[in-house]
């Protein structure tokens, strides 16, 4: 069953990558929303922030959508775990994540600046919300969540709403969410001129330095933290339920992966250096290059973290041996074949058509462009 | 182990949000079609007022549209949060065509709505119509694979159970998608869209045409959507009457239920138009018949047995007992997969799993092995939807439906004659019937998946055993944030969309076509998307 392992092997590295586009489209159009209040100080400068993902944050969310439907289908059971685990959570994340749409839909319709306050403020929570929560999420694989499993894999989710809001969660939330400020603030450079452009540019930068020293706490903070190492399990590449396996918890064992392969020290040295690097071209004011540096940074953070956990993917505190693992939690091999399939001809389609779309509608927005266009936001 | 509130808090949740959510996707699917339609009018004809149609319509479509993203939201999650141990179970074979959803059709709707909207000064006739074409097309297809999803709920083709890893797995991606069930349902969800659409602009045109408004578009508009209508209506009736003939085969329960049969009649059988059904007491306190009809309505036979609520249940009793084997021998494979007289038995009994799961909730502890013959015949009860709201729910759906197809029957009539804003009667009854459509998707998705229980895959899985064990504070917690969340929308929505609608197109100013934007630099890079993008803004 060789094939059963390269795929769940590759629908690990999928997931990641999907992870990874997520926050860096997703997060740079809640960093837009959470700086807007900051960037435009009048209606129009507003208008003129909001513009620039104006025709892009529909297609960009498809990530967070895709991201629900990949994880349901080739890791049924972590969806099931985690989507029900963390429910609180979860109904926060979704909750502000549904009014975004109304706010870029409907904040324009209305003349009336009280109307528009408002829906600023809705951009604003659902901005910034949901990066934390995105980020917090991270942390709690982590740290192990208080789940468990009956004999027929039936879930039960044993911790508070609040309990998943620890400290570590919150540092890997608000790192989460400085990226995405950071990559909000760099579109906006990028797209916008004049003060506008120098409000943004000045929060990408402080962005980004907050962002370069959670990672490196977070970083000193995970070495001393309890890991999960897996003792006794079916072999990889057979199928498996989390009910066979044996787990251990060893301090530091976090870091094992990176002391068996040194070569993976190369994923949290990516992340810091997307940050630095970023940091230095977004003060000289190279928003293109400062934009690449950022999704860099995201790669390096996600990686490091992804890498850390394997073949770990969401800890249980309560029974570690039920560990959900990329072997005993992935959907079968049909299901991944299938899935592979659908992949390889549609991504490259998406990618296209996506690439055509930011093309189309290149260049810089203006007061006077959001002003004489009926169909602005 | 299951709080039984925690279930019923749980269906009504997912209940509400589907509902509302479906409140908004018909509209989508038919409109995008229709702003299609006209859009390819006015670069074929390159008349103005086709334009105008175009932009005026679609204002109204994006109102509606930014809803159904938003609750679409929801349905995405609501599997995992509130019904994880449904997703675990099937997840391998129904989180496929949600992916592929996602991958085939929510990119190139999102994307390109962008374009549609963003896009009218920056593309050329030809290319901006292909991009309408897309948001249409990305729609349906949206359709198309949630109810291959669906399709597996009602009629688990494709699957079976891997004793290993404890779930449902995929046995045939072919029968999945090309499920007799899954695929009668698109046509006639997705036509039954274009319908609501239809009744949608006729209603707002005639309301232009009462009060002698923005005469031109809406005389155009109202005679493009009625022959629409017309040829939608037809279609979904046709549809409908299949998905009868196809779903009473692969459910009988739900059959049962929709015709108020308690008992097996001998074929032919008489057909209830109007009954007062009571379940506790398994019969209708009245009922008004026809003779003979009931059988060739659903079989299109005169001699086919339509079996009635008593042969179901006591078949349901067979399969119990037949599945309770099953259960317990899986018992003993989840720690111990290699077990051999365990898998042995399980082989023997899988067919009827499901049966055997439904009795757990009334055995002793949840073990069924202990199961009485009285929890035996509870069980078997459970086996029969909600009669009372089945019966109902398809007679009013189907009602809305003759309704309509009578009213776009008049109102193509009436507007190839050319005078129908002289029929004042029939332009002043126009505007009323824009919720007839959408009460009778409602009732559709009602008799659909009501119809379904006790059962969240059919003969596989019951509902009872799918939802996530959640507290009881927790659901309340979520339903309230759901319902007052959502009445805000319905809210700011109704009002933007009667305000735009009383203000009508005159507000337009299109922007002159070919203006070019301030600043339009040359691309550097940028194969993929982000390089396209952030190209050209160093300075």
């Amino acid at each position: 069953m060789e094939l059963y392992l390269v795929l769940k092997v590759l629908w690990w590295l999928l997931l990641g990558v999907l992870l990874m586009g997520l926050a860096i489209m997703v997060g740079m159009d809640m960093g837009v929303g959470t700086l807007l209040r900051y960037v435009g100080r009048t209606d129009t400068e507003r208008r003129v922030a909001l513009n620039t993902i104006g025709p892009h944050w529909e297609g960009n969310q498809v990530w967070f959508v895709l991201g629900g439907g990949a994880i349901f289908a080739a890791f049924p059971l972590i969806y099931a775990t985690a989507f029900s685990g963390l429910y609180i959570v979860m109904l926060l994340l979704l909750w502000t994540m549904m009014v975004r749409p109304l706010g870029f839909e409907y904040r324009s319709k209305l003349p009336s600046l009280k109307w528009r306050g408002f829906w600023d403020w809705v951009l604003f929570v659902s901005g910034c919300v949901p990066m934390i929560i995105y980020g917090a999420g991270m942390g709690n694989m982590l740290l192990g969540v208080p789940f468990h499993f009956d004999w027929d894999l039936t879930s039960h989710y044993t911790g508070s709403f609040i309990s998943l809001l620890n400290p570590f969660a919150v540092l890997c939330g608000l790192l989460s969410l400085s990226l995405s400020l950071y990559m909000g603030g760099v579109m906006l450079t990028g797209r916008t001129e004049g003060v506008i452009q120098q409000r943004a540019q000045k929060a990408a930068s402080i962005a980004v330095t907050v962002a370069l020293v959670l990672f490196i706490i977070g970083g000193i903070w995970v070495s001393q933290m309890q890991g999960y190492v897996l003792v006794k399990s079916p072999l990889p590449g057979i199928a498996q339920s989390p009910m066979q396996q044996t787990v251990s918890l060893v301090a530091g064992a976090w870091f094992d992966n990176y002391h068996a392969y040194p070569v993976l020290w190369l994923l949290p040295v990516l992340g810091c250096l997307g940050m630095v690097l970023g940091w230095l071209a977004i003060r000289a004011g190279r928003s293109t290059l400062a934009w690449w540096l950022g999704a860099l940074a995201w790669i390096g953070v996600i990686a490091t973290a992804g890498v850390s956990l394997f073949p770990f993917m969401m800890t249980s505190s309560t029974d570690p041996s039920q560990s959900l693992t990329v072997w005993n939690s992935i959907s079968s091999a049909r299901t991944l074949l299938w899935a592979t399939g659908f992949t390889a001809v549609f991504v490259p389609l998406i990618v296209a058509y996506t690439s055509w779309a930011f093309h189309v509608m290149r260049g810089k927005v203006s007061a006077e462009h959001v002003d004489g266009n009926s169909h602005s936001y | 182990m299951i709080n039984n509130t925690v279930v019923e808090l749980s269906r009504l949740q997912f209940a509400s949000t589907a509902l509302y959510h479906f409140l908004f996707v018909p509209l989508t699917l038919g409109m995008s079609f229709m702003l299609a339609a006209m859009e390819t009018v006015y670069v074929i004809t390159g008349r103005k007022i086709y334009r105008e149609m175009t932009h005026f319509w679609g204002k109204l479509f994006l109102i509606n549209f930014a809803l159904g993203v938003a609750t679409g939201l929801t349905m995405e999650f609501e599997f995992g949060t509130n019904w994880s141990f449904y997703s675990s179970f099937v997840g391998d074979i129904f989180g496929a065509p949600l992916a592929i959803e996602g991958l085939m059709a929510f990119f190139l709707e999102a994307t390109f709505i962008g374009l549609m909207v963003f896009g009218w000064e920056r593309l050329s006739k030809g290319k901006h119509l292909l991009v309408t074409y897309m948001v249409a097309i990305g729609s349906n297809l949206s359709a198309l694979w949630i109810l291959v999803a669906n399709g597996f709920m009602q009629d688990p083709q494709g699957a079976t159970f891997n004793p290993v890893t404890l779930r449902m797995e995929l046995s045939s991606f072919g029968a999945l998608i090309f499920n007799p069930d899954a695929q009668t349902k698109f046509v006639h969800t997705s036509i039954a869209g274009y319908v609501t659409a239809a009744v949608f602009v006729t209603g707002i045109s005639a309301f232009y045409m009462v009060r002698g408004r923005h005469m031109e578009l809406a005389k155009r508009s109202f005679r493009m959507a009625s022959l629409f209508g017309v040829l939608a209506t037809a279609g979904v009736i046709t549809l409908g009457d299949a998905l009868g003939f196809i779903g009473g085969h692969a459910q009988p329960s739900k059959l049962a239920a929709m015709e108020a049969m308690w008992k097996t009649d001998a074929a032919p059988a008489p057909f209830n138009v109007a009954a007062w059904p009571v379940q506790s007491e398994q019969r209708n306190a009245w009922s008004i018949q026809i003779p003979y009809v009931l059988t060739p309505l659903i079989t299109h036979t005169m001699d086919t047995t339509v079996p009635g609520v008593d042969d179901i249940e006591a078949d349901a009793v067979k399969r119990i007992k037949n599945g309770i084997p099953a259960v317990t021998a899986l018992k003993v494979l989840s720690s111990d997969p290699t077990n051999a007289q365990a898998l042995a038995q399980f082989r023997d009994h899988q067919q009827d799993l499901g049966y055997g799961f439904l009795v757990k909730r009334y055995a002793p502890d949840q073990d069924v092995a202990r199961a009485s013959e009285d929890d035996i015949a509870r069980a078997s009860k459970d086996s029969i939807p909600d009669v009372f709201a089945m019966f109902w729910s398809f007679r009013l759906m189907v009602a809305c439906g003759l309704l309509m197809l009578a009213y776009f029957v008049m109102a193509v009539l009436l507007s190839l004659r050319g005078d129908v804003d002289r029929q004042r009667w029939f332009i002043r009854l126009a505007p009323w019937m824009i919720p007839v459509p959408f009460i009778a998707c409602e009732m559709g998705w009602v008799t659909a998946e009501v119809g379904r229980q006790p059962w969240t895959v059919f003969g596989m899985l019951p509902t009872w055993m799918s939802a996530s064990s959640h507290s009881v504070g927790y659901m309340v917690f979520s339903l309230i944030g759901f319902v007052s969340l959502y009445t805000i929308f319905i809210v700011i929505e109704m009002f933007l969309m009667v305000k735009f609608i009383r203000q009508g197109p005159d507000d337009e100013h299109p922007a002159p076509s070919g203006a070019s934007p301030k600043k339009r630099p040359a691309v550097l890079g940028g194969g993929v998307a982000a390089g396209a993008m952030m190209s050209n803004q160093d300075h």
